[in-house]
């Protein structure tokens, strides 16, 4: 077998992989359950799994629901995703112990088990291709987040049930997935009972997959998994248009849209939280009380005041400048910078906006009203 | 001064206002690292600590509770002028703390609800913060404080450096820590997002959802909040006391508090009290 070749995987036999990822030297995390969602967590096998639990999302609102079937995969995504493995919330960078007249560096080091992910979504794999962009493509390589990601087996599964807020079929980035991950599965379950396609990506997958019991698949699998897909892309409801839309927000900067938008959000940063493409920081030295320095990164929000702080002030002091912040670089200085789209319609900004701001609505707000400088909508405030 | 006491200690001292104590105790709560501390500064004035009382000036006074009597008054203004740096420590100081639900009711409510002789009382109709009365250097915000953020500032402070405190939302700890939003996930009414950091998201992470007590986030945007939570089945009763408590009297709570309850004396815990003690 090589690369290229695709299998098919009983549950047992995913339940071998777990375990032959970990007697290969891998952390196995992937989706659990946990306060009422589905989050990333420790695999030990696949009893850990979400078996029979759907998710219902909306603009502001997520719920799980237990079903009586064993279907495995049968939910769209979580609310963190794979970001944090790759890019910590906090990180520790380096110490420094100041003394008489000197400084003295002290590396911390970055030596954390290489990951499996079972489990990722096509979305979240186009994630971890944008974020690459970021911190391997660029002048500047970030070498803990390389480190983490080249050793890192990525299985993703690929989705059969969209949720209300999903729109990755807009961004070409599911619910298939083609490129971009170690192995690549698709649940099915018909007449040929409860199994996975499972295409093999990566030299690394091969060696997963020796000592797992498998037959090589065949055309009935793959229209299996057609079908699957079909009805995926079926269900999605929510979409973007993508088309010119780079150039519409970029020549609508004084949208009255912006302003409207403004008074119902938050700027709780959430939506950059959850996005899994989001890459900012915050690089601040601590002291402690024997005089050693600790450098630190944390996660920062462009919807943080301080985020934009410069001497004298904050260059984007209101919140509508920092949505539009947000929104127009997501969507279309991304493609400036990184030479791609920085959203992969995974639709977390969505679901987990305390309320129910929905990206697409906004981005599509504008584009319907390209060049207008006069919209009417109710403001919020008036209701109060 | 003893022979083995180091000179250039910096000086500092706790002053107490209108207020519970927990926060100025929240210095004593850092007991790992209280030793190293009064190595590095000379505690002149504590008295949940010691007896012993050094004279001002000091370095650096921290001030706990609101301004509520005339005697608060002059005492806040003569710590001020003994005080090189001022920091207040929690919600009384920085905005009035619940005791301010006083200033929305007629003078003399709640003593009549609570004390058998209020005519006893010398007090102010209202309660304020520090700032109202005294320039003050630095917030830390909190119902108690961090203990945390307070070590975190005499760091800043000893090293000359701007202290690493957030001004952005409790949901960005949420976020960091991995907690699942309560708001989007659950019934719970979270004031999280436009609650200031600094609490590492303490109740959220045990299922809670945040009642606030760090006050508002910078530029919160409280109105949008509620009328989200009010779209979604909470009354405006619960609503109006969910911002009525510890900082009940941060104007970007009490604005939509006010308008909530659509009366200039909304008083919505008067009910419950007058229940209780019947």
């Amino acid at each position: 077998m090589s690369v290229g070749a695709s299998v098919v995987l009983r549950v047992d036999d995913l339940a071998t992989l777990i375990t032959r990822l970990s007697e290969l030297g891998y952390e196995v995390k992937g989706p659990v359950v946990r306060a009422g969602a589905i989050v990333s967590g420790a695999l030990s096998g696949v009893g850990d799994l979400p078996k029979g639990v759907h998710d219902e999302q909306g603009p502001g609102e997520y719920r799980i629901a237990h079903g009586d079937d064993d279907h495995l995969f049968d939910w769209a995504v979580g609310p963190s995703g794979w970001k944090p493995e790759f890019f910590p919330p906090h990180d520790e960078l380096w110490r420094a112990r100041v003394g008489d007249g000197h400084v003295e560096l002290v590396e911390i080091p970055d030596e954390p088990r290489p990951l499996a992910v079972v489990g990722a979504r096509p979305c979240e794999a186009a994630a971890l291709g944008v974020l690459d962009r970021v911190f391997i493509d660029g002048a500047h390589r970030d070498t803990r987040y390389v480190e983490r990601r080249e050793n890192a087996f990525v299985a993703v599964v690929e989705c059969s049930s969209p949720a209300a807020t999903c729109f990755c079929d807009s961004m070409s980035s599911g619910p298939n997935i083609e490129v971009g991950f170690d192995l690549a599965l698709t649940e099915l379950d018909d007449d040929d009972g409860h199994r996975f396609l499972a295409r093999v990506g990566s030299v690394r997958a091969l060696a997963a997959l020796e000592g797992v019991a498998f037959v090589l698949a065949s055309a009935v699998d793959f229209s299996a998994r057609d079908a699957v897909l079909e009805g995926a892309r079926r269900r999605m409801v929510r979409h973007l248009d993508v088309d010119g839309l780079a150039g519409v927000l970029a020549r609508n900067l004084e949208h009255p849209r912006w302003a409207e938008v403004a008074e119902r959000c938050l700027s709780c940063g959430n939506c950059t939280l959850v996005c899994p493409t989001c890459f900012c920081s915050d690089v601040r030295d601590a002291t402690d009380l024997d005089g050693d320095v600790v450098r630190q990164r944390t996660w920062s929000s462009c919807f943080s005041v301080d985020h934009s702080y410069l001497h004298g002030g904050a260059v984007r002091p209101t919140t509508q400048s920092r949505y539009r912040q947000w929104m127009t670089h997501k969507l279309s200085s991304w493609w400036d910078q990184f030479d791609t789209t920085g959203c992969v319609g995974c639709g977390r900004c969505v679901a987990w906006c305390p309320v129910g701001i929905d990206l697409t609505e906004e981005a599509a707000a504008i584009v319907r009203f390209d060049g207008v400088t006069s919209v009417t909508r109710p403001s919020v405030r008036s209701h109060l | 001064m003893s022979a083995d006491t180091p000179v250039a200690r910096p000086t500092l001292a706790v002053w107490k206002f209108a207020s519970c104590d927990g926060c100025q105790l929240s210095l004593l709560d850092l007991e790992p690292e209280l030793l190293a501390i009064t190595r590095a500064v000379q505690i002149a004035h504590f008295t949940e600590m010691t007896r012993a009382h050094v004279e001002g000036p000091y370095d650096v006074s921290l001030v706990e509770g609101s301004i509520t009597t005339e005697a608060d008054v002059a005492r806040i203004l003569e710590v001020r002028e003994q005080s090189r740096y001022l920091i207040t420590i929690g919600a009384c100081a920085a905005t009035g703390g619940v005791q301010a639900l006083r200033n929305f009711v007629e003078p003399g409510t709640y003593p009549a609800m609570v004390y058998a002789h209020p005519e006893y009382l010398r007090a102010l109709d209202t309660s304020t913060p520090v700032s109202a009365h005294v320039v003050v250097d630095y917030e830390l915000r909190g119902c108690p404080i961090d203990r945390f953020q307070l070590l975190e500032v005499i760091l800043a402070l000893l090293s000359h450096r701007r202290p690493i405190v957030a001004t952005h939302s409790v949901c960005q700890e949420c976020k960091a820590r991995g907690t699942v939003c309560l708001a989007v996930s659950g019934e719970s009414a979270c004031l999280g997002p436009v609650t200031r950091a600094g609490c590492n998201a303490l109740c959220p992470s045990v299922g809670r959802g945040c009642f606030g007590c760090f006050g508002p986030s910078e530029g919160a945007n409280v109105g949008s909040l509620m009328q989200w939570l009010r779209s979604h089945g909470h009354a405006d009763v619960t609503l109006a006391r969910l911002l009525q408590t510890f900082n009940a009297a941060a104007p970007a709570f009490r604005e939509v508090a006010t308008n909530l309850v659509a009366t200039k004396v909304t008083l919505v815990a008067q009910p419950l009290m007058r229940k209780e003690r019947s």
